[in-house]
């Protein structure tokens, strides 16, 4: 190994193999490269056959793609895993307050810790929101929280916050198949590893969801609601419907009568009590939202601010995972706990902080700017990679509404070796744990690992030629 | 369960059954046409298939006139007719697909892989393989997702929806294919050895001929064959079958509208099973199928209104073939 600028899961500074890596080492070792190229094929046929997949936007109707999967799985010894996971609860616990305050209190701004402008100016907060109370205070009750290690090859790789999802987080489905499909494989990997299992995720998020039930209903009727067959993660929303034993619903299935939800089945309009809703806020309602949703129902908000139904999530938590939000939490976290971070969050520069503003713009080449309400790397500018010319280019737009970007260091990524054409090589990785929030809160050990399939490439999105990994927490 | 899932679930049936149903009638037609007869008679053997599925309008808005290799290329892989064997597979896996969450994933993966299968099947294989081995292939696939409904599904309302779907499919192609071959076969008086591999054929096209074989010990005639696929209430096939089935699932799905479907499916039933060849004959065998096939439609109708509740901008995966 020469000496490489990024952290790599597998191996240490010096080369050598990290403990929880030496078994698996072993087995790589002695494992034909032709037969791990033989399991990966059996792993397409396996996932093209049951369908699990994501549609393609704009291609023939039907199209569906498969996520790549890499069979060489992403470890995580036991005591990252207890930091990591404390770090979490901490976070989601935090996010979850800072909602609740801000739709009813406001304390964090009165305390001067965050500007009003910068909460109340949002295009993600949603004033029909505010003085409603939700069951159990509780508004990110499914949180995707992105989790990079950073670090050189000789660091112990610090694990970071990249990004809060707290609307409609998807990629749970992948972390259960992907176990599945690594125990279908190569189940001798399994009796040398005590891997902690994820398969009950389906069970918790049961539990969480009638949890917070509308008063008074003692056996809620859950449901996930979908936009359709032809949205991409379809096959997520079946699955866990499935998973869960909960109809899969579509908008035009429901209806509202006197403030309360319904569904049409054959045995007649059968009450509705808690949506694990996969649509935005902006599609739920075309009375309240926009009035050319055809995926949502008319009056749903009005029998969701009566208390009539249950929505997972709630309406309006894109204000608390807002990239111009995101800097404030280690803020949030001291304000509401009076602790520390436990995982921290990735430096950022606010660019309508004037000094913050200053330093970006002599920095251009080496940050990573982002626009505030950008998503999937649109509006984003990527120093390091960028001409001369898109940088002035950007550096004008920065200039002219400082107040829309951020800017963040560029990362060096952890690695973890990955089976590629060439062999097995590293590439860069992140991880998405789920984090479920209820009466309490809870999450399976681990998460979806997503990886970046192109040498030296940091992008791990899926439509963006990212593949996917199984992520294995070790028991201790 | 969701109105709009049981519509998926009765509709995903019905294509798998259409689709084995097509490919069972259109192998009896190769076979047919491969004895020795007038050029005239071969033809009209081939329009035999379009009248019984209501196709031929369609089929003459592309072609002028009936060309074996054409009416194949029409009923099988034509995506564009929407009781084509590759619409109707189609058709289940789209059905299928938009609930793959009620159902097992044994029968989801059934359903998608024929699809896959279909959607991928080279045009060589049929050249080499002969037609033949294609249709064995569609009724093995057929036999199979049936198979796994029975062997994995709850016997809850989806499982219900689903024979219905299946059962009022198979007694509308039953009667129709009956009816077509009937007119066709007892109208021309061609010589006995001819007339006994008609109506083998026909038998074997709903596999009875060993059922009959089995019930008779003796010669086929044509009143027996439509004895045997009309009254017989142990065939699998026959109407008065197919009707006792339509009705057990009615019973299983009711709810506080469909208390005349019921009846109505019950008095069917009945009439079959109490009725007569007789009685049947005296109507006329064409004149009672045709009563028939309406009544299966009024079902039909009956059970979309009672249960499947037509929702605004709700679109069935592909429309059905359409009915006479």
């Amino acid at each position: 190994m020469g000496a490489a600028s990024y952290f790599n899961e597998m191996h240490d500074g010096a080369g050598g193999i990290r403990s929880h890596y030496a078994n698996y080492s072993n087995w790589l070792a002695n494992t034909p490269p032709d037969r791990i190229a033989r399991k990966r094929a059996e792993a397409d046929l396996v996932f093209h056959r049951t369908g699990i997949t994501f549609a393609v936007y704009g291609e023939e109707a039907g199209k569906e793609r498969l996520i790549p999967f890499d069979v060489l799985p992403r470890i995580i010894p036991a005591d990252d895993w207890a930091t990591l996971a404390a770090g979490l609860r901490q976070r989601v616990k935090t996010l979850n307050l800072f909602l609740q305050d801000v739709y009813h209190d406001q304390e964090i701004i009165k305390a001067g810790r965050i500007p009003r402008e910068q909460i109340m100016n949002n295009a993600q907060f949603r004033p029909e929101m505010q003085g409603v109370d939700v069951p159990g205070g509780i508004y990110a009750h499914i949180a995707g929280i992105d989790v990079v290690r950073a670090g050189d090859a000789n660091s112990k790789g610090d694990f970071f916050v990249l990004e809060d999802n707290l609307r409609v987080p998807s990629g749970v489905s992948y972390m259960l198949e992907n176990r599945r499909m690594m125990m279908r494989l190569f189940p001798e990997l399994f009796s040398r590893y005590h891997v902690a299992p994820v398969d009950h995720y389906p069970d918790l998020l049961l539990t969480k969801l009638r949890s917070v039930a509308p008063k008074g209903i003692s056996d809620p009727e859950v449901v996930v609601l979908t936009p359709g067959a032809f949205n991409s993660a379809y096959f997520e929303h079946a699955f866990l419907a499935q998973q869960m034993g909960v109809e899969l619903v579509e908008g035009q299935d429901m209806f509202v009568r006197d403030e309360t939800l319904y569904m049409r089945t054959t045995r007649g309009p059968r009450r509705v009590d808690v949506i694990y809703r996969r649509v935005d806020d902006d599609f739920l309602d075309p009375l309240a939202f926009r009035k050319d949703s055809m995926l949502g129902v008319p009056g749903l908000l009005s029998a969701y601010r009566a208390g009539r139904v249950t929505l997972a999530n709630a309406i309006g938590t894109g204000v608390a995972d807002d990239k111009s939000i995101y800097p404030y939490v280690p803020e949030m976290i001291d304000f509401y706990l009076g602790e520390k971070p436990i995982i921290g969050n990735v430096q950022t520069f606010l660019c309508r902080k004037a000094e913050d503003l200053k330093y970006v713009l002599a920095h251009m080449d080496e940050l990573v700017v982002k626009e505030t309400h950008g998503a999937g790397g649109y509006g984003m500018l990527i120093g390091p990679t960028a001409t001369r010319e898109q940088i002035d280019k950007f550096r004008e737009v920065v200039k002219a509404y400082p107040e829309r970007y951020i800017a963040q260091p560029t990362l060096s990524l952890s690695a973890c070796p990955t089976f590629v054409e060439s062999g097995v090589a590293p590439r860069h990785i992140d991880l998405r744990p789920f984090v479920l929030s209820g009466s309490d809160i809870t999450m399976v050990p681990g998460g979806l690992t997503r990886v970046a399939l192109r040498e030296g490439s940091l992008v791990v999105n899926s439509s963006q030629g990212g593949g996917t990994k199984d992520t294995w927490v070790l028991e201790a | 369960m969701l109105s709009r899932t049981a519509d998926h679930c009765y509709w995903m049936a019905r294509y798998t059954e259409r689709a084995e149903n097509t490919a069972r009638m259109l192998d009896v037609n190769m076979r047919l046409s491969l004895l020795p007869q007038p050029e005239d008679r071969r033809r009209q053997t081939w329009m035999v298939p379009l009248s019984i599925s209501g196709l031929a309008d369609n089929y003459f808005e592309r072609y002028k006139e009936v060309i074996p290799e054409r009416v194949l290329e029409f009923m099988v892989f034509d995506a564009t007719n929407p009781s084509s064997i590759y619409s109707c597979l189609r058709g289940a896996r789209e059905n299928a697909h938009a609930v793959r969450g009620t159902l097992t994933s044994e029968l989801w993966e059934t359903l998608n892989s024929t699809w896959l299968d279909m959607r991928d099947y080279q045009r060589e294989r049929f050249v080499e393989g002969g037609i033949g081995e294609f249709f064995e292939w569609v009724k093995f696939r057929s036999h199979l997702s049936r198979g796994v409904t029975v062997a994995t599904m709850l016997r809850e309302e989806p499982f219900n929806f689903a024979r219905l779907g299946t059962f009022l499919e198979r007694a509308d192609n039953t009667a129709r294919l009956l009816d077509v071959k009937y007119e066709l076969l007892s109208v021309s008086q061609p010589d006995a050895a001819s007339d006994f591999y008609q109506w083998s054929f026909l038998l074997r096209s709903v596999s009875a001929f060993e059922a009959y074989r089995k019930a008779y010990s003796d010669l086929i005639t044509p009143r027996r064959v439509a004895e045997l696929l009309i009254l017989n209430e142990k065939m699998p096939r026959s109407l008065c079958q197919c009707m006792t089935e339509v009705h057990s699932n009615l019973v299983a799905v009711r709810n506080a509208a469909s208390g005349e479907t019921e009846r109505r499916a019950g008095e069917l039933a009945s009439a079959l099973r109490f009725g007569n060849l007789e009685d049947i004959f005296d109507l006329g065998l064409h004149n009672y199928l045709t009563r028939f096939v309406e009544r299966v439609a009024d079902l039909s109708g009956r059970i979309a209104n009672d249960f499947l509740v037509p929702v605004s901008g709700h679109e069935a995966a592909p429309v059905a073939g359409k009915v006479e």
